[in-house]
């Protein structure tokens, strides 16, 4: 059976991230060539909509309010609770993200429905979609079905590829108007701790540093190399706790799970609890002075050496590949 | 403030996860309050000597979770309730813990209630929120600091690395994200006592819930292992050499960049 598919889009800095796409592949795939629609909520997001098209959506649906100009779980579902109501769709996507995570089960609840959450892939069609997951911190993957009702996911970002881009596509865009009102939470400020636009759980490229880093200013190679690479900088728990860096940085079991096409440990021992958070990554590549250190185990590429020096001469390499590429 | 604080045992992280019959193997393995419960436990404890009040934690699970209660009443929760599923429910999802958790917590009038933001086994985030919204209170996921005046709470949270300040009210659910403190270890004394400290246990019949009612609405089919990953290459010669292979291999090899 065919079926009509909602998925949130998601903008961040006033561009579509690009889970919203991978959403929307999914969608598609979940659909069997039922419908796609988009749904984009925001003080002001008309113009986003035509981009969606592009990568596939058949209808996008806005909901604009100066209460969705910052998410709010209160705002973002009464918002989404509308358009559901409207649109009575057969399953939902979402990006497994800050907001995703957050919006995801308040709209699972209300609907006294399941949720699949963090999927990174999807087997079958339509019907017979089958939802994968990792669980135990991805040392162990799950299949689930949804029995009954609306089939509701959030997928992982980084792991569904979106579709091609097509120009010549359009979505049939609509908007609908939708009273916000009684929000809870009031959003004071928001303090930018992340590097230049680039996300941890979206990035293609992560070079993190661990204790081997030794102090704040040591991050400052691998930063530059994140720059090159158009990536960004994570950090192992040993690197937080000795406050080389933020906490926001920390990739591991507890902290951020992130699984790039390419990672890059500087000075890490790879202790299980970082493994958690990264060895699901496309390609690992481990540098570090002791040879026996167990992140050599799960490394594509492995470079026994100081990472200070490792670091910069890896960095002028790139510079040198993207001059004569 | 009558506090409490959701709880899960999970896992001890160092345990090698085997898979049989299609199932995760749990014997012989240890286990512990899911790490990010933790953070909740010791926040609530710091807002009980705070502001006073009572701190209960709360399980959902079969008898063996009573030692994880004991553990957080040991670190100075006040009471402990479990939840016992054991006999009642087969097949469980997100939807059916956060149903019977509710049913328990909605003539408890809750001030503020706890949970981790995620467990590490299932991964999947959903309890708390579910909880918050069932008993119609309002929630913030993934909080690094909190602070509660009358009934006005100001909360940082972590979204994705950016710290979101924001302003809310009691009652009101919230879930730990790393960073929010530094959770404590229990003490010889607090151990002791802990074995004096009241826990409940009560059952889906206790609840007036009916097993029907709990259905999962979602099934695990199949549990698998992750293809194991053959041992990398290591690079050989001089340092510079081997930069130069190792950006050659990521270009042409991987095509990573």
């Amino acid at each position: 059976m065919s079926k009509k598919v909602l998925v949130l889009g998601e903008a961040r800095e006033g561009a579509l991230r690009n889970v919203s796409y991978e959403a929307i592949a999914a969608a598609k795939q979940i659909s069997s060539g039922g419908e796609v629609v988009s749904v984009l909520l925001g003080d002001s997001v008309g113009e986003l909509a035509t981009e969606l098209g592009k990568y596939g959506a058949d209808r996008v649906i806005t909901v604009e309010h100066p209460h969705l100009k910052q998410y709010t779980s209160d705002g973002y579902g009464q918002a989404l609770l509308a358009v559901i109501e409207q649109e009575n769709p057969d399953a939902i996507v979402f990006g497994h993200t800050a907001l995703g995570k957050d919006l995801s089960p308040k709209i699972a609840s209300k609907l006294q429905i399941g949720l699949v959450s963090d999927v990174t892939s999807i087997e079958g069609e339509g019907d017979s979609a089958v939802f994968i997951r990792p669980i135990y911190s991805g040392k162990a993957f799950e299949k689930v079905k949804v029995k009954a009702g609306i089939e509701f996911i959030t997928i992982r970002p980084n792991n569904i590829a979106p579709l091609a881009k097509d120009d010549s596509k359009s979505a049939v865009v609509s908007s609908l108007s939708v009273d916000i009102t009684n929000l809870r939470t009031i959003i004071k400020e928001v303090v930018r701790k992340t590097t230049e636009g680039v996300d941890l759980s979206e990035a293609k490229v992560v070079i993190a540093g661990g204790r081997g880093v030794k102090s704040e200013e040591g991050f400052a190679p691998l930063k530059e190399l994140a720059d090159v690479l158009g990536g960004a900088v994570g950090a192992s728990r040993g690197a937080c706790d000795a406050d080389y860096c933020d906490y926001s940085l920390q990739i591991g079991q507890t902290g951020k799970v992130v699984t790039p096409d390419l990672y890059i440990a500087a000075g890490i021992s790879g202790a299980i609890q970082h493994l958690a958070g990264m060895s699901n990554s496309k390609i690992i590549v481990a540098i570090n002075k002791d040879p026996e250190a167990n992140i050599f185990k799960v490394a594509d590429y492995g470079i026994v050496g100081d990472l200070f020096e490792v670091i910069p001469m890896l960095t002028e390499e790139f510079k040198k590949l993207k001059v004569n590429a | 403030m009558n506090i409490y604080v959701l709880v899960k045992r999970t896992f001890d992280t160092e345990e090698k996860i085997v898979v049989s019959g299609g199932k995760i193997q749990e014997d012989g393995a240890e286990f512990i309050i899911n790490p990010y419960d933790e953070y909740a436990i010791e926040e609530a404890i710091q807002v009980r000597d705070a502001q006073g009040g009572e701190v209960t934690v709360l399980t959902m699970g079969g008898e063996d979770a009573e030692k994880q209660l004991r553990t957080a009443l040991a670190m100075g929760a006040d009471k402990a309730v479990l939840i016992n599923i054991e006999d009642d429910v087969e097949e469980m999802d997100q939807f059916t813990a956060a149903h019977v958790i509710s049913e328990y917590l909605k003539d408890k009038n809750p001030d503020l209630i706890l949970a981790g933001n995620v467990a590490i086994d299932g991964g999947s985030g959903q309890v708390g929120p579910r909880v918050a919204e069932s008993l119609g209170i309002n929630y913030v996921t993934t909080i690094t600091n909190l602070e509660i005046n009358g009934t006005t709470v100001t909360i940082k949270r972590d979204v994705e690395g950016d710290t979101e300040v924001l302003e809310t009210s009691l009652p009101l659910l919230v879930t730990a994200q790393q960073g929010l403190n530094e959770p404590r270890y229990p003490s010889l004394p607090g151990i002791m006592k802990a074995k004096k400290k009241p826990l409940e246990e009560v059952e889906l019949d206790d609840l007036d819930i009916d097993e029907d009612d709990v259905v999962a609405k979602t099934e695990t089919i199949e549990i698998y292992l992750p293809p194991k990953k053959e041992a990398g290459k290591v690079l050989e010669g001089e340092l510079a050499d081997q930069v130069k292979e190792l950006v050659h291999l990521l270009h042409s090899e991987a095509k990573v960049v």
